[in-house]
């Protein structure tokens, strides 16, 4: 059945492909290619997120960063100048315009209250003065000055910052910081995992 | 548009003999070199054609296998395919095949197409499809001996790689050899692929233990401007189905043949191609999923 | 990394083991394909499963998982017992020839000496070099047990008081036999702990055959046939190393081979960490971690009552042979440590309050990752940031980080994407009723996506490297930076109304940035490169540098507060010449792939580590086509195509050791005193989950000081109880940790959890490829599709049949696949065990055991 139509079709369209050409319309036909997508889009030189190769990328977004343009990702490509992946990348680095323009992204600032089944939303500030209550009421109520000998020590054992692979080093500054003025000893990181 | 310095057309489909204008220009035959010793199945070249051809991301399901799909299909042209070879002394030898157009130097699926343009081979070696002219007849499919042009049924197209003639034509190379990490997949002249490969398999033989090593470039279809380097030339269907002696079916031989002194009773010989077709190729069914077992061993 | 991605190209030996870069490194591994193209470089890969980087192999071994000591172990056997050793490397640049005191014990039994089996600890001091000269060709006399005091390092050292007896120390001048004959010298000590390691030995162990065991120590070591020094090999490796109870001492073995073979400082050689994620150096590097202080500053404990006895603690006295120099750079220590705290707390730190050194936290324990999780699990931990850190899925045993968290009061998550430790209170299993108990407050914020924030990453070959801006980020999410400084600065403005306990360093934490609320990347690195805050002058050049401008590199910074640096290690990085970590030269003079002018390396712009080495005694390239820096003699100084990471005036004849940062000069083949927790000498112990009992000591099958958790979440398995598989997790090419589940792409390419079992072993238990298994460990299940493969084979460990599996690390319960209810919603590292490796504190993700069935 299916190949008795698909036979029949193939020679219906064929016969039409004939009578287009009886015409003997002899035009030359040239490829149709199209554009490149980014021969006018603006290069930003970025590093790879993902392993520590650090491959160097080219970001192309559209518009000449001209302030109306709003940037838009449309492709990213490896950086042939650098000297390690020579303009190369594996899959991951290959689908950064997918990391970069990704509908799952996170976009507004949410909290699950205690005993909470879903998110709600909450305003920057809002979050921003919450949190700031609960590091210092947590630190105040359990920062040992000195230990049982006596000893100073000045830490915070009840609050821990855990870190991420891709934190910059003058993140992980001000990390280092702010955490350890805040007297935070579980200071860790992917470092160690 | 099209850069015609770089991108002359050589044959157009649809049309007997060479294209108007053919042989004007001096250009050089582009080829595609994949060092299949050296590939790490990495499918940097997937994404990479996936994302610079801005192809829809479909659904897949777990096979078995590190293969990202069973064939490659009309948005995902570029596949590694993945084998696992025991030896005779029972270890087992993992291949990657990056699978894609061969761009023949006698493509049967120009041979193959009825339809006015809707398939032209440059002056450089690329095969390049015009889905603007293309009927849909999947005649292609049948006469490409690598199973690489894929029909999508929205569209009514049949779509395959184009060895990013939009890139080449402007000067670049491809997205997938852009991307390779090792440099398993290198661009340049058919001339100078072919030096690196010879090369390659040389040193695979002498400094490498692989006797068998060699050069995949079919002459059976005037050769290929996608060649390979394999550890064992000898058995090249252990990469996936990589054909040893690839033929175009000798209907679409014969059928350029019979059109050429009678362009007028086009639509007459379709039918008798179509029929031919049928009697020696048999009917076109639904691409067959290549069973687990064959491409693991 | 010793040396770094580019340099393996000029390797002619590569072993590849405890890693797999063709997968999770790939444009870094075109560097070991080139060696292969262009030097016919051979390469050896040892992993428990036959990877995609072990399909370019020339020989691929397939070895037991944690049995990495064993087969390293037996290649020093190897290399030693035929003569495959760079002999003048060996006395001169390594601690051969130094002679160990005579109360010091190898460990037969699986224990060295000064063992204390109630606490599990070792009292190191027998664990030390012997004080004395050159017993070369002297007898043996055994010598009084010393105990040597370190002298004082710096003028502030004076005011200490030492409460307790000191520790014991190195002795400054150690005693050696450079015929390398001495039974205690360091050679004698290792080839006896190694004879032990025999080809049979590594059979039984790690289950490789013999005669490919074999073959490989005869490749490897071929570098060296014949006393030839011109070849190099290279030890690559990665988190397959690390991730064992202890895969420190797995690292240490690797180094000793390297060193043994003279392979150390020199190009296309070295130990090579691959380092995991784009930023991990530098996390490690800016102590992001407990224990340590940016540039590798240890943290202060109780113990150091102040800066004096601190810096005593922690600054090195040069401990060597008599005749030979060490350039003892930590002897540094008190500059940087000073500008630290400059930068830190700047015009707060003085002289007078021991520049502020009472603001940083003491720590006399281990804070590390697995003991964050445990002590929130205990309800000590109450409150707890995550930036761009999953914790959940990372584990050891996710589901007690799940119940920890429900612990806590407070969870504060800056994410880009959902992520399962935000939503830790939904996890599946968890009902709407047992939702509503979970108390604590978890804030998401939305953060900055790489190419939303500038920068630097330091990759694994120490490069740092700035990276633009190219958008802002989407909707109402904003930038890392901004998010923290802003809450530190609201708790700051609390504690300046309202007191609170201590609120001195936090009142004068510097953040004297254009604007504090959102201080900019620039500033911070500039910040970190430090500056003068006087006058400058060198006296020996007169350069002289004024208050306020960048320093050029780390010999500038000083003790006395005239500079500060947030990171002396980086220091050199933004000079007053710019920033050198955007530098774009791509010229490479040498063909080495030095790249000197691309970005720049720490420390100041060294490419290759330790490269003193890469010369004989008399300062003249091992190998004349590789030369990286030589001794100069009319120029009276080291000069190359790297800068000498080496005292540059130094002169060969002065014999000092090419390793500055070791007091001894030298390389260290044994470990003085307390710097690994385990043995100076790297000993085989079964992984804490273990299919047999230690063959080299039944007895003391562990390592003695690993400890196991104690609350009722931590359980551990065994054989008996069923659990007769053993079982590796690692990390796929075409996925990236947790974070491309959300990336269709990625999800196309490879869309579904799946473990990879033995064609044999599933044929016995009747699984077929794609049908669904479950994985059950001590801890909990793992439910997902099998891969039947022949890439993983049946072994024989200890005559017994064993076989591995591997598991993919992944996925988790919320991503595309998990959004779209198609995987089981299980997390790898719900099967793994907390136990974690006494040195680095790293957790043992790698060979553990399971039972495996058909679902």
């Amino acid at each position: 059945m299916e190949f008795s139509r698909r036979t029949f079709l193939k020679g219906a369209v064929l016969g039409g492909a004939g009578f287009s050409t009886l015409g003997f319309d002899l035009t030359p036909v040239y490829a149709q290619t199209q554009s490149l997508k980014i021969s006018r889009a603006s290069e930003t030189r970025s590093t790879c997120p993902y392993c520590s190769v650090s491959c160097g990328v080219i970001i192309y977004t559209l518009g000449d960063k001209a302030k109306n343009a709003i940037p838009q990702v449309v492709h990213v490509e490896g950086d042939p100048d650098h000297p390690i992946n020579r303009g190369t990348l594996c899959p991951k680095g290959s689908s950064l315009e997918q990391d970069i323009l990704n509908d799952r992204r996170l976009l507004k600032p949410q909290v699950r209250r205690p005993g909470g089944t879903d998110w709600e939303d909450i305003a920057w500030e809002q979050a921003y003065a919450e949190i700031a209550q609960r590091v210092k009421k947590t630190r105040d109520d359990s920062f040992i000055e000195k230990d049982a000998s006596g000893k100073t020590v000045n830490r915070c054992e009840t609050i821990g910052f855990t870190g991420g692979c891709t934190d910059t080093n003058e993140f992980n500054y001000l990390v280092v910081k702010t955490m350890r003025s805040l007297g935070v000893c579980y200071l860790e990181n992917q470092a160690r995992v | 548009m099209s850069d015609r310095k770089t991108l002359q057309i050589k044959q157009i489909s649809g049309h007997s003999g060479p294209a108007a204008g053919f042989d004007m220009q001096r250009d050089y035959e582009v080829c595609k070199l994949i060092d299949t010793t050296i590939c790490i199945g990495c499918k940097a070249c997937e994404v990479a054609c996936v994302e610079w051809n801005d192809m829809p991301f479909t659904p897949t399901t777990f096979d078995n296998t590190y293969q990202t799909m069973p064939s490659t299909s009309y948005h995902f042209w570029n596949l590694i395919k993945f084998n696992e070879h025991q030896r005779e002394d029972g270890t087992v030898q993992w291949l990657m095949r990056k699978d894609q157009c061969m761009h023949c130097a006698d493509p049967g699926c120009l041979r193959a197409c009825p339809a006015d343009g809707a398939i032209v081979q440059y002056t450089n070696g690329i095969v390049d499809f015009q889905q603007e002219n293309c009927i849909g007849c999947e005649f292609c499919v049948s006469g490409c001996p690598y199973d690489i042009p894929k029909f999508n049924p929205a569209t009514k197209k049949v779509y395959k790689c184009t060895l990013c003639s939009d890139r080449v034509g402007q000067g670049l190379e491809p997205a997938c050899i852009k991307a390779c990490p090792t440099g398993c997949l290198k661009f340049g002249s058919k001339d100078d692929m072919k030096f690196i490969a010879e090369e390659r398999a040389k040193q695979l033989r002498e400094n490498f233990g692989f006797e068998k090593a060699g050069v995949y470039d079919p002459q059976s279809i005037g050769g290929t401007h996608v060649v390979y380097v394999l550890h064992d030339a000898e058995n090249p269907e252990r990469y996936g189905g990589l054909p040893k002696n690839p033929v175009i079916p000798w209907s679409y031989t014969v059928w350029k043949w019979l059109f050429k002194p009678v362009l007028g009773t086009f639509a007459l010989f379709g039918l008798l191609g179509v029929l031919l077709h049928y009697v020696t190729v048999g009917p076109r069914r639904a691409q067959p999923e290549p069973p687990i077992k064959e491409r693991e061993s | 990394m010793t040396n770094g991605w580019i340099d393996i190209k000029n390797t002619d030996m590569m072993l590849i083991m405890g890693g797999n870069p063709a997968e999770n490194h790939p444009c870094g591994f075109k560097w070991p394909i080139e060696a292969k193209l262009h030097r016919n470089a051979k390469t050896i890969v040892v992993d428990p499963r036959l990877t995609r980087t072990a399909a370019t192999a020339d020989l691929f071994l397939q070895i037991r998982a944690g049995s990495d000591i064993a087969f390293l172990g037996g290649l020093i056997h190897y290399a030693v017992e035929n003569n495959r050793i760079a002999h003048e490397y060996l006395v001169n640049y390594t601690n051969a020839a130094l002679i160990i005191k005579d109360k010091f014990k190898l460990p037969d039994d699986g224990l060295y000496s000064g063992f204390d089996p109630e606490r599990k600890t070792y009292d190191k001091s027998t664990w030390n070099y012997e004080e004395g000269g050159d017993l070369t060709g002297k007898p043996v006399e055994p010598t009084p047990a010393k105990q040597y005091e370190q002298p004082a390092p710096h003028p502030a050292a004076k005011r200490a008081v030492p409460a307790v007896p000191p520790p014991p120390a190195l002795p400054p001048k150690t005693a050696f036999d450079l015929s390398l004959q001495h039974p205690r010298c360091v050679f004698q000590l290792l080839k006896k702990q190694y004879e032990r390691y025999t080809p049979e030995m590594v059979e039984r162990i790690t289950g490789i055959p013999k005669d490919q065991f074999l073959k490989a120590a005869d490749m490897f070591t071929s570098v060296r046939k014949d006393g030839d020094m011109k070849k190099v090999a290279t030890i690559i490796y990665a988190v397959g190393w690390t991730q064992h109870s202890f895969g420190t001492q797995i690292i240490r073995t690797a180094a000793m081979l390297q060193l043994l073979l003279g392979n150390v400082g020199r190009a296309g050689g070295g130990v090579n960490a691959l380092r995991g994620h784009s930023n991990i150096q530098g996390a490690t590097d800016m102590a992001g971690v407990f224990d340590i202080l940016p540039g590798y500053l240890k943290v202060p404990t109780p113990a150091d009552t102040d800066f004096a006895a601190y810096l005593k603690r922690i600054t090195p006295n040069p401990a060597k042979p008599d005749p030979w120099d060490s350039f003892n750079y930590w002897s540094n220590t008190p500059k940087f440590a000073v500008s630290f705290l400059k930068a830190m707390y700047g015009p707060s730190a003085t002289k007078e309050n021991d520049w502020a050194f009472n603001y940083l936290p003491k720590a006399d324990r281990n804070y590390s990752w697995v003991n964050l999780w445990n002590e929130m699990y205990e309800g000590k931990v109450k409150g707890l940031f995550a930036f761009g850190m999953n914790g959940v899925m990372i584990g050891p045993d996710s589901q007690k980080n799940i119940d920890a968290l429900k612990k806590a009061d407070w969870l504060v998550v800056c994410e880009i994407y959902p992520d399962e430790t935000s939503e830790f209170w939904r996890a599946p299993g968890i009902s709407a009723d047992e939702m509503k108990k979970i108390n604590t407050t978890v804030y998401r914020l939305p953060g900055a996506g790489f190419a939303e924030k500038d920068g630097t990453f330091v990759n694994s070959a120490r490069w740092l490297q700035w990276k633009n801006v190219a958008l802002p980020p989407p909707g109402q999410a904003r930038l890392d930076q901004e998010i923290l400084a802003t809450i530190f600065l609201n708790v700051r403005e609390l504690y300046r109304k309202e007191g609170g306990k201590f609120p001195d360093p936090i009142l004068n934490a510097s953040f004297a940035y254009t604007n504090p609320y959102n201080p900019s990347l620039t500033e911070m690195a500039k910040e970190i490169n430090g500056k003068a805050l006087a006058d400058l002058t060198d006296p020996k050049t007169s350069v002289t540098i004024k208050a306020g401008q960048q320093l050029p590199g780390f010999s500038w910074l000083k003790d006395d507060g005239t500079t500060l640096s947030g990171n002396w290690l980086y220091c050199g990085s933004w000079t007053e010449a710019g920033a050198l970590t955007q530098r774009r030269g791509t010229e490479d003079p040498s063909g080495l792939g030095i790249y000197p002018n691309w970005a720049w390396s720490w420390p100041m712009n060294r490419r290759v580590l330790y490269n003193r080495a890469s010369c004989d005694l008399n300062g003249k390239p091992w190998d004349p086509s590789r030369r990286q820096v030589w001794w100069d003699e009319a120029k009276q100084s080291w000069v190359g195509n790297d800068i000498p990471d080496f005292k540059a005036d130094s002169p060969p004849k002065d014999h000092m050791g090419p390793f500055i940062m070791n007091p001894e000069g030298v390389g260290r083949l044994f470990v003085p005193l307390g710097a690994m927790a385990d043995g100076p000498f790297p000993e085989y112990y079964e992984p804490i989950e273990s299919p047999i009992a230690n063959v080299l000591h039944p007895n003391q099958s562990n390592n003695p000081v690993v400890k196991k958790y104690k609350t009722d979440a931590d359980k551990y398995g065994t054989v008996d109880q069923g659990y007769n598989v053993i079982c590796t997790t690692y990390r796929l090419t075409e996925h990236y940790h947790y974070w491309t589940k959300n990336n269709p792409m990625n999800v196309q390419l490879v869309p579904e959890p799946f473990v990879e079992v033995p064609a044999e072993l599933a044929d016995r238990m009747g699984i077929r490829g794609g049908e669904k298994v479950k994985v059950t460990s001590a801890r909990s299940h793992y439910i997902a599709k099998a891969m039947v493969t022949r890439r993983i084979r049946p072994m024989k460990i200890d005559g017994k049949e064993t076989f591995q599996i591997g598991i993919p690390i992944h996925w988790g319960f919320r991503g595309i696949a998990e959004d779209e209810d198609k995987t089981a919603k299980t997390l790898t590292n719900q099967l793994t065990p907390t136990v974690i490796d006494p040195n680095a504190y790293t957790p043992e993700f790698k060979g553990f055991l399971v039972k495996i069935e058909k679902v």
